[in-house]
């Protein structure tokens, strides 16, 4: 025996007394593993206090925004569940509507930014398609509500999700107030043209979402979207005073969805 | 005590055959869900919880009323209930166990279940209802069996016995309020977002749990030498009473609050509800129903002619049972989804698939029920005799 029965009971009763005596015995056997893991950084990964993202409609035509919703979806072995790569595997119309995965996709202005609108707004705001993602919020509801953090926010701002901790339960979808996560009701490869064999494809059971590229940012890399949004997309360190982004910010107007709800969503948008 | 469950009537037994074959077919959809994914069902990505996740909702109510027969008889000493409160607790065994099957049914993943136990996440109030559930279904079990294992016994059970039979008491309010704020701390869902869920939950929990109960009592008397009491059974039918009129009162209250603040995110799924949104309102017909019926019982349970009378009284608890069910199993949670957080309308129904696995399950919990039942009537029949 490699523990004595007097250690072990000592053991226990001290994790008992912790408090929450299930994690408090678990950090003891192996300590450091209860937080889920991402890609280690490498030494010339971007780095930043606080990653956010403005979308500039004024740059962002509907072409351009295609663009950006095709490289990430490309990117990240997102399905497309309307396209299947074989007939057997083709769905119902109002099917493709409930199975649909969106990381980055489209919306109206006044499904974007709902209650917004009035009856005389500027004639543009009927036509642009907003760019609308994950907002890594900085008071992430989806994170608060996960009970196995396999969603969390990293010290830089990023929401990530954990797909391999993932138990499907859906909570973050229901707490998500800008419908950002998708859930794989079927299994997505038969809905993958071409696979990226540098990102995983997804099993069945799991909800993702956009992470802000973090394995392209932990490379050095912009996200997908912003590399090929012609300026449209600007992606950088809410907490540098000499970053891009704060330039925007500080130059410019800018909205944010849902912002009275206290999220602290960190896409702006400037109009 | 256990061996009375494998003696009985052809009855018994045809029952427990009939509900064997319902669970079968349960777990034939089941295994069909688990290797082509949810997508056998009506949810999607805008409603992603459905009709799995409504019954849970409902029968966390149900268990959680076990409380209204504990409750008078261990802390008013009304010595009437010491009668039924074993039928109570093992009514609570029963709907905690389908609860649990349905949370299982709903995961996506359910071979990380146990995630939530290897990462405890204080934070999720999932994690709280994991804790609460499974400590109802337990403290349910052990103070059933031990009081009922005395009665036989003809003996007084232990004291420490006593003390969980005090402590489920609170545990009975808390599992349902829990199971409110599942909900109702969600930011983006202005349905849910309400102060008055929680205490909406209990009340129409405390109607619904006992006047299915008091069906259950009926059956019982018709079936076997066991007769539960007439008192209890008034007893039981003046607690529906109140607790109905309660859950109206605080509907209306929401309603109030609702549209007279006018604030467009919260009438909007009340509207979906009640008179449908762009063409689109499958669940009226039923809401109305629902509302309707749940006014047409209220008044006529405050009848004393009706309620005394056993023939009206469960026809009346079978409108409360079905009335409740609609609100909180049809209503309540597809319409905190409808519309969107993005104000799109993508309705839902349940599937014939996910109807069969919700119909395995609950044949599932009538399995428990019935096998628990004979060995408390079974038990009191034994020390009658």
């Amino acid at each position: 025996m490699s523990i004595k029965r007097r250690e072990f009971l000592r053991l226990a009763g001290l994790s008992t007394l912790l408090g929450l005596g299930g994690k408090a015995a678990f950090e003891l056997i192996a300590p450091g593993q209860l937080d889920a893991q991402t890609y280690a950084p490498e030494s010339h990964a971007l780095k930043a206090k606080r990653w956010a993202m403005v979308v500039d409609m004024r740059k962002l035509d509907e072409k351009t925004a295609a663009k950006c919703v095709q490289a990430c979806h490309v990117a990240h072995n997102v399905p497309d569940i309307a396209n299947p790569t074989t007939p057997a595997a083709a769905v119902s119309p109002e099917d493709q509507v409930r199975f649909r995965i969106k990381w980055l996709w489209t919306e109206d202005y006044h499904n974007a930014f709902p209650g917004e609108e009035h009856e005389n707004v500027q004639e543009k705001l009927h036509h642009m398609k907003f760019l609308v993602l994950c907002n890594h919020c900085d008071n992430p509801p989806c994170v608060r509500v996960c009970p196995t953090q396999a969603t969390f926010r990293r010290p830089d701002g990023m929401v990530m999700m954990d797909m391999h901790r993932c138990i499907g339960c859906r909570y973050c979808m229901a707490a998500c107030p800008f419908g950002a996560r998708s859930f794989n009701w079927k299994d997505p490869r038969p809905f993958i043209k071409n696979v990226n064999l540098e990102y995983p494809t997804r099993e069945i059971g799991v909800v993702e979402k956009c992470t802000f590229c973090d394995e392209r940012v932990s490379k050095g890399q912009m996200p997908a979207c912003v590399e090929v949004s012609n300026g449209a997309l600007t992606f950088g360190d809410l907490g540098d005073p000499k970053s891009k982004v704060r330039e925007l910010l500080r130059a410019n107007f800018t909205i944010r969805r849902k912002a009275h709800l206290g999220t602290l969503p960190q896409v702006y948008y400037i109009v | 005590m256990l061996e009375q469950a494998f003696t009985g009537s052809k009855k018994y037994f045809g029952l427990l055959a009939g509900l064997g074959f319902l669970i079968g077919l349960g777990a034939l959809g089941y295994y069909q869900q688990l290797t082509t994914g949810l997508g056998i069902t009506g949810m999607g990505r805008d409603v992603s919880w459905g009709f799995y996740i409504a019954q849970f909702t409902y029968l966390v109510g149900v268990a959680a009323s076990g409380v209204m027969v504990v409750l008078p008889y261990y802390l008013h000493d009304y010595k009437a209930f010491g009668r039924i409160t074993i039928l109570g607790e093992f009514l609570a065994v029963a709907a905690v166990s389908m609860c649990l099957l349905f949370i299982v049914a709903d995961l996506g993943r359910p071979d990380r279940l146990f995630n939530i136990i290897k990462y405890p996440t204080p934070g999720s109030v999932l994690f709280w209802d994991m804790v609460v559930l499974n400590g109802y279904l337990l403290l349910n079990i052990i103070i059933g069996w031990n009081v009922l294992e005395a009665e036989r016994n003809d003996t007084k059970y232990k004291k420490w016995v006593k003390f969980l039979i005090y402590v489920s008491i609170p545990w009975a309010i808390s599992i349902h309020t829990v199971t409110a704020f599942l909900y109702a701390g969600l930011p983006g869902r202005g349905f849910w977002l309400t102060a008055v869920m929680a205490p909406r939950f209990l009340s129409s929990a405390f109607a619904a749990g006992p006047a299915l109960l008091i069906l259950l009592c009926l059956i019982v008397r018709n079936n076997t030498k066991f007769d539960p009491g007439r008192e209890q059974i008034q007893t039981l039918a003046k607690i529906v009473t109140y607790a109905i009129i309660v859950n109206i009162f605080l509907f209306f209250c929401e309603i109030f609050t609702v549209f007279y603040s006018q604030i467009p995110d919260h009438m909007i799924h009340f509207k979906y509800l009640f008179l449908g949104v762009e063409g689109k309102g499958q669940l009226v017909p039923f809401m109305w129903f629902s509302l309707l019926g749940m006014i047409v019982a209220a008044i006529a349970m405050v009848n004393p002619k009706i309620r005394q009378n056993e023939n009206t009284l469960a026809w009346a608890c079978g409108l409360i049972i079905i009335t409740t069910y609609i609100d909180k199993g049809l209503g309540l949670i597809s319409a905190g989804f409808i519309p969107n957080p993005l104000e799109h309308i993508t309705e839902y129904w349940p599937t014939g698939l996910e109807a069969m696995i919700t119909l395995g399950i609950w044949a599932t919990g009538f399995f428990i029920l019935t096998v628990l039942f004979k060995i408390a009537v079974a038990i009191k029949e034994e020390v009658r005799a």
